[in-house]
């Protein structure tokens, strides 16, 4: 039997374009290969729009973009930024290591038992809704101002996203491709490794990447409400001498950090776990 | 052409029976699926499990694959009570359960890899399959890179890859079109013919079914029990297009038609 279709054909996506093609049709396809085109005019548009409201003002403590940009400049340059940043990094780091590991591996352990699952299941469920930012100074109470105080609040932030997601990751898991499993006669820990974890995939890394979001949130809170230091101390700092432009940088840094983290994180899902999303 | 008798209703045991079936009842909860069903198929052959949507049919190959228990009775494969899945059955999935995240290649040699097969001969077997099923070319695609028809055959060369000698097949072609439906019909018998092993295949197409099989088992609307067995003796030697105009085969056709008659409502 001869199938019709080659395999040339399934797997193209279209070559260039030909020369007939108008401008616009280009611009399209431009569009569809390469999303970063749009990123970059959905951006430009943001800072415009920033621009416009900074020269209105909409208040004067609101700094333009360009005020902005150039403050941003300037920290990075008198070296006060990178410091900052060393200091913020280290709690951020430190309590999103342990919320990955420790929240993939009680989440796996929650949707593959269910024991655990009526053990852990009410308790991370309860720390999700729970106003985190309030809990935040009491572990100070605790374990004072330094690194671990800090690092607890990511952890707080962070871990009940990240257990909840791989929970539900595992629970949704095809459960045809575990009969399927089965009836190759496979061992429960090839039904684990080879079948629930890579089917699980994306939903971890989607809990992954709101860890992450969650994390940078609880890192912000602890420098902002346990005491100023790295950008939160930048953000404190600038905003008690009325320089707002640096205030603003430091934020809109801050954020743009944040957003690179998880794109990358993201690009690392695609590239390295999920093979079958690879764009050819 | 020969002149096929139409059909002759089969009441005797099999001699060479490798799955027996014997007094299956399954419940889910309050839904009774199954109720008393005694089965015996034959060695290399093919046997039809026909009925309305809902009646059982999934769930009595499930059973036989031991991939559900049964609430009562027993399915006895090769002499043998079956207490779960066993290296002597292999089942394609109607909705294909294939790894999104592997190629066709390993799609088809994963069988072989949970057994610890080294991977240069797995990969060997899975080629030699994915080109049976005429897939040849496609082994480094991914599952959505191709048809639904495709996924199937991706399916069905799994299966084959272990050398079981029960191939279980959960309506494999409820998710091809038309065309395909009738070239794969065909390929399955030409594979049926060449790999001589003993298919279990479920469909709810009458014509199908009559087709495809040597032997038809309608079963009842819920609970599903064996209403009629019927053995559409069709001179496959004739060219496809001839048998589908046959009037044996029409007869058949219409005469479990008139048996289901009465369920359809
Ligand atoms: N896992 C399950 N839990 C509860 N009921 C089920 C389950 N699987 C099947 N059933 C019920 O059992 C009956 C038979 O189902 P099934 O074997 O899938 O039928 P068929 O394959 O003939 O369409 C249906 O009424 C269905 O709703
Ligand atoms: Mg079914």
């Amino acid at each position: 039997m001869h199938m019709a279709a080659s395999p040339q054909k399934v797997g193209a996506t279209g070559g260039a374009g030909s020369g007939s093609s108008s401008i616009v049709e280009t611009l399209a396809d431009f569009a569809r290969r390469r999303k970063s085109f749009w990123v970059a005019v959905s951006l430009a548009i943001l800072f415009t729009a920033w621009e416009i409201a900074g020269r209105v003002p909409i208040s004067f403590a609101f700094p333009t973009f360009l005020e902005t940009l150039s403050a941003l400049i300037e920290m990075a340059l008198d070296g006060t930024l990178l410091p900052a940043y060393f200091i913020t990094f280290q709690p951020l780091l430190l309590g999103v290591a342990v919320s990955a590991v420790l929240g993939i591996g009680l989440g796996i352990a929650m949707g593959l038992s269910d024991k655990a699952e009526w053990l852990l299941a009410p308790v991370f469920i309860v720390l999700q809704a729970a106003p985190m930012a309030a809990l935040v100074p009491l572990v100070t109470f605790v374990y004072g101002i330094g690194l671990v105080a800090k690092t607890l609040a990511v952890i707080m932030l962070a871990l009940p996203v990240i257990v909840l997601n791989s929970y539900k990751a595992v629970r949704h898991v095809n459960p045809s491709l575990v009969d399927m499993c089965r009836s190759f006669q496979g061992t429960r820990m090839q039904q684990i490794f080879k079948i629930v974890i890579p089917d699980a995939t994306p939903v971890l890394f989607a809990g992954l990447r709101l860890g992450i979001a969650a994390g940078f949130i609880g890192v912000m809170l602890a420098e902002l409400l346990i005491t100023p230091t790295g950008i939160g101390d930048l953000i404190t700092y600038h905003r008690s001498v009325a320089n707002y432009a640096h205030m603003y940088a430091a934020v809109a840094s801050i954020i743009a950090v944040s957003t690179l983290t998880l794109a990358a994180l993201q690009y690392v899902e695609l590239r390295f776990l999920r093979p079958e999303k690879r764009r050819k | 052409m020969a002149n096929p008798i139409p059909l002759r209703t089969a009441d005797n045991a099999t001699p060479d029976a490798v799955v027996e079936v014997r007094d299956i009842c399954k419940r889910y909860g309050d839904v009774e699926a199954l109720r008393g069903i005694n089965l015996q198929f034959e060695r290399g052959k093919l046997t039809t499990l026909l009925g309305p949507s809902g009646c059982g049919k999934t769930t009595l190959l499930k059973i036989i694959a031991g991939l559900v228990p049964a609430t009562s009775g027993q399915v006895i494969v090769n002499g043998r009570q079956v207490t779960g899945p066993g290296p002597e059955r292999a089942f394609v999935f109607q909705d294909f359960a294939l790894m999104p995240w592997a190629t066709v290649l390993r799609n088809v040699a994963f069988g072989l890899e949970l057994k610890g097969m080294p991977q240069a001969e797995r990969h060997r077997i899975a080629r030699h399959y994915i080109n049976e099923v005429g897939l040849s070319g496609f082994e480094e695609k991914y599952p959505h890179e191709l048809s639904g028809g495709m996924r199937q055959r991706v399916g069905i060369a799994r299966a084959f890859s272990v050398n079981a000698d029960v191939l279980l097949l959960d309506e494999p072609f409820s998710a091809v079109d038309e065309q395909n439906r009738r070239k794969f019909q065909e390929d399955l018998l030409r594979l049926v013919d060449k790999e001589r092993k003993t298919f279990l295949f479920v469909t709810h197409s009458i014509e199908e079914a009559v087709y495809v099989s040597d032997r038809i088992v309608l079963l009842s609307p819920r609970p599903g029990r064996v209403s009629q067995i019927i053995e559409p003796a069709i001179d496959r030697s004739a060219a496809p297009d001839v048998i589908r105009r046959d009037k044996g085969y029409l007869d058949v056709v219409e005469e479990i038609w008139q048996g289901l008659r009465q369920y359809a409502e």
